[in-house]
């Protein structure tokens, strides 16, 4: 499904990565491991098609992403450091406009259910500004679920939940693998996936 | 696709409708730098009326001005941006969306005043409605041409200052054209010739513009 090819990264004058390469295929999950300011997100940022890497090229079902815009963007889901939610928006709208943003239509049955099983059942009425860092990040979360994609780019999903929250993830991380989703995401906390192994790739060694 | 541009139009207009305080900050700049120049020049009617066109349209470009800073940089600032940039759909009409937006929130407004103004200038009816007609044709460039500067210096410190010197510049056909119109009937000459180029410069934009303005998001965001 993704397949990697001696892709390398520089920011600036500096080398951050090169030579990398991996293939992951359904049901797989990936695992990015490497130290502060090794080149994770920057890593990350170029499999979504954020970035362009400075040689090398990554294919989604054997098309290169920049050629296969439409497709990749429609079975691909991204969660950076921002969460990309707007403050001045309830949780509810943030999914709605998000979804109509993707070209999916998202029924509210659906986005108050997905908005529940992140925990934000009493939130859903509330502009974002005044939820805590955590529970934004839920909202994001919220809005992964309600995707559909096959393909989840996570970067440090875990920042700023409590001890629910990452259970939450661990679960929901696992239920997409077996359901034959593809995974890969950085994380400097221990990931728990129940009887799941993550293949993990180490960068800027 | 179509409806992808309608949800990105959508967006921003209801974001605009949550914080009216930051959408009325240009609206009123608008209004108190077009109504200090009667106060300063002095109450003579032939002055007020030779001026008057042209100190319409540069309130207009610096309020464009001033609210193109948040274009795109509170997108940028919450990731949502990214988000939108990776839609299924061409970074092109992305840009497209955000400029006519823009146009909507704050080059309509300007529309409905401007005749209001105009009058502290002692302009006759058909001069007026000219200067409407003209302001109509030339505030979408005024988005489109912005987009391109917002989306340049996105994340960059000090970008308000740099959206001015590389935008005003090109700002100045809308703004020759535009005034041109304007005293174009105030000098019996006519105002087709100038409304004719600013259409042409405005369809010039509207292919161009979003285009560009793509592009230098994609570099920004990197």
């Amino acid at each position: 499904m993704l397949s990697v090819h001696e892709l390398a990264c520089e920011r600036g004058e500096r080398l951050l990565f090169k030579n990398l390469g991996f293939e992951l295929g359904n049901g797989e999950a990936l695992l990015v491991r490497g130290g502060n300011g090794r080149g994770k997100t920057s890593l990350l940022r170029i499999l979504c098609g954020l970035s362009v890497p400075a040689t090398g090229v990554v294919r989604w079902r054997g098309e290169s992403i920049s050629k296969a815009h439409e497709q990749y963007g429609r079975e691909m889901a991204y969660i950076g450091h921002a969460n990309g939610i707007k403050d001045d928006l309830t949780p509810m709208e943030n999914l709605r406009i998000a979804a109509a943003l993707g070209g999916r239509v998202l029924d509210d049955a659906t986005a108050t259910a997905a908005l529940c099983q992140v925990g934000l059942s009493r939130c859903v009425d509330l502009p974002a500004r005044v939820l805590s860092f955590g529970q934004r990040r839920r909202v994001a979360l919220a809005g992964l679920m309600t995707a559909g994609a096959l393909l989840w780019i996570l970067d440090e999903p875990l920042t700023g939940l409590d001890v629910d929250g990452v259970a939450m993830v661990e679960w929901m991380i696992h239920d997409h693998v077996l359901a034959g989703g593809l995974a890969i995401m950085t994380t400097h906390q221990m990931l728990m996936l129940d009887g799941l192994t993550p293949k993990t790739l180490s960068v800027g060694d | 696709m179509l409806k992808f541009l309608f949800t990105v139009i959508r967006r921003d207009v209801l974001l605009a409708a949550r914080r009216r305080g930051d959408w009325l900050t240009a609206q009123f700049f608008f209004v108190m730098v077009v109504s200090m120049f009667p106060l300063g020049v002095g109450p003579e009617p032939g002055m007020l009326r030779t001026i008057g066109p042209g100190v319409v349209w540069v309130a207009a470009l610096l309020a464009s001005l001033l609210s193109l800073g948040r274009l795109f940089a509170d997108d940028y600032r919450d990731g949502t941006l990214e988000q939108m940039l990776l839609s299924p759909y061409p970074n092109t009409l992305l840009a497209l969306g955000k400029a006519i937006a823009h146009w909507i929130i704050n080059g309509i407004p300007l529309l409905v005043i401007a005749p209001v103004l105009g009058i502290q200038f002692n302009l006759p009816a058909e001069a007026l409605w000219i200067l409407v007609l003209s302001l109509a044709i030339g505030t979408p460039i005024l988005s489109l041409l912005g987009s391109i500067g917002a989306a340049l210096t996105l994340g960059l410190r000090g970008g308000g200052a740099l959206v001015t010197l590389l935008i005003l510049p090109l700002y100045v056909p809308a703004l020759i054209f535009g005034a041109g119109a304007v005293e174009g009937v105030l000098s019996g000459t006519g105002s087709e010739a100038h409304l004719s180029l600013l259409g042409a410069f405005l369809m010039m934009s509207l292919l161009l513009a979003p285009w560009v303005s793509a592009m230098a998001l994609k570099v920004s965001v990197e």
